[in-house]
């Protein structure tokens, strides 16, 4: 059995074979209409969240299969001081697969450790978020045709953006992969993903301040929101989270195919007068999210 | 001088830096071992000046010395056996650590978790890097758990 904790659990080509049946969900999805007819997925939502788990949902619902869970820790036996490993073990019991979200860093694979059903880490804190990911991995390989030959410019909260984090972790393996960190001072990416990956890597990046500077040379923008409740103090996030706004006049100065990625949701760090834009491919990566979780679904399942 | 008397089989932990003897003490759990300890704090060392000293009066497979090579692994492990010096054990780093220092990353789920064993995995053998197990938070020595 396997569970998701890290996009870097799957090797390359397991990857590259489940990006490939995402790429066959969206264009032959009545194919897979009734690929997990009976099945159930748990989603175990210790902290709000909308599009992962809708997300989530909708791609069981999309294979045949039923969904089950809850939304907060409130709703769940957490309020009553129930352990991860306690409740994972209950709902293995209920369901044939499980995503979790929890706002402690490692509690994904605490449950993983004690669960007899494939667990999905559908974010843990700042930590890991590997099914945005494989979001993010998707929507570039579908709309660029590759992973690799690529320059992209990862901008905002860089420090605790765990889907930069991420998404660096899995671009690293590609060959002539290049980053732009774009983040003020105080959200730079930190020590353990610039020394432990970038420069133990060879792999070529470079840190500014001006996004204005930084976009010329991109392929890929990758947006991500300031999130407040990675903040202890309310006065840092109000004083930084405008700080990289994306304007129709900072995209004049991109090139014609530059694609901007968000991992949603938006607060104002994209103007929705690029909405229309072409290049503005965030919503479609929000679909793909939907296809990629049922390839992941169907694969785990698969493995099981 | 003060005399402790040799011991016929077990260890003897030598080099230790003055003061830390009582810590590696808890670190190896010796509280729960019953059979002879001695522990001797700031004894003379011409290398070191000061030097602390602990001898364990037990079976030789009866103590989970790795961990001492994270502590420090300039510790000099001595083993006895019938009442002489059978080998002088190099340490090396631990592969993990459990329970031995806490994960002081307050969104890390062993803050919370109950009885959830603390453990930290050798990352980088050459910058002698440990990360949480569950969060990958770097370790720092002085958070030790209590």
């Amino acid at each position: 059995m396997r569970h998701l904790m890290s996009p870097l659990d799957f090797s390359v080509d397991e990857l590259d074979d489940l990006l490939t049946l995402a790429n066959d969900i969206e264009h032959y999805p009545e194919k897979y209409a009734h690929a997990c007819d009976g099945k159930k997925l748990a989603t175990c939502f210790y902290e709000p969240s909308t599009r992962t788990r809708l997300s989530f949902e909708a791609a069981m619902l999309n294979l045949g299969g039923s969904v089950l869970g809850f939304s907060s820790a409130d709703s769940s036996s957490a309020a009553k001081g129930e352990s991860v490993s306690d409740t994972i073990r209950v709902i293995s019991c209920y369901a044939d697969i499980c995503a979790i979200r929890h706002p402690k860093e490692g509690a994904a694979l605490v449950a993983s450790l004690k669960s007899f059903i494939p667990v999905i880490n559908a974010g843990d804190g700042g930590h890991q978020h590997p099914t945005q990911t494989l979001t993010d991995l998707l929507t570039i390989r579908s709309l660029k045709g590759r992973l690799s030959n690529l320059t992209i410019g990862l901008c905002g909260d860089l420090k605790f953006g765990r889907t930069a984090h991420s998404l660096i972790h899995a671009l690293i393996r590609y060959a002539n992969v290049k980053f732009v960190l774009i983040s003020p001072e105080e959200l730079r990416i930190p020590d353990y993903i610039r020394e432990d990956v970038l420069i133990k890597n060879n792999v070529p990046f470079t840190e500014l301040e001006r996004l204005e500077d930084a976009i010329p040379s991109l392929d890929i923008l990758y947006m991500t929101r300031v999130q407040k409740e990675r903040f202890f103090n309310e006065e840092d996030y109000v004083r930084m989270k405008d700080f990289y706004i994306l304007t129709k006049d900072k995209l004049k100065l991109a090139k014609e195919d530059m694609l901007i990625l968000h991992p949603l949701p938006r607060v104002n760090e994209i103007s929705v007068e690029i909405d229309d834009d072409p290049r503005a491919v965030y919503f479609k990566q929000a679909q793909y999210g939907v296809y990629v979780r049922m390839a992941l679904i169907l694969t785990l399942l698969k493995w099981r | 001088m003060l005399n402790i008397s040799g011991i016929n089989e077990g260890y003897v932990l030598d080099h230790i830096k003055a003061g830390r003897s009582m810590s590696i003490y808890k670190d190896l759990k010796l509280e729960q071992l019953d059979c002879p300890v001695a522990i001797i704090k700031n004894a003379k060392s011409s290398k070191m000046g000061k030097k602390d000293m602990i001898k364990v009066e037990c079976p030789i497979n009866a103590l989970d010395l790795d961990i001492l090579g994270f502590i420090d692994h300039n510790i000099t492990v001595n083993i006895i056996q019938n009442d002489k010096i059978v080998e002088k054990k190099e340490l090396h780093l631990p592969k993990q650590i459990i329970n031995v220092i806490k994960c002081k990353n307050p969104r890390c789920i062993t803050s919370i978790e109950q009885e959830l064993d603390h453990i930290f995995i050798l990352t980088d053998k050459e910058k002698e890097i440990y990360r949480c197990k569950y969060c990958e938070e770097q370790q720092k020595k002085k958070h030790r758990k209590s």
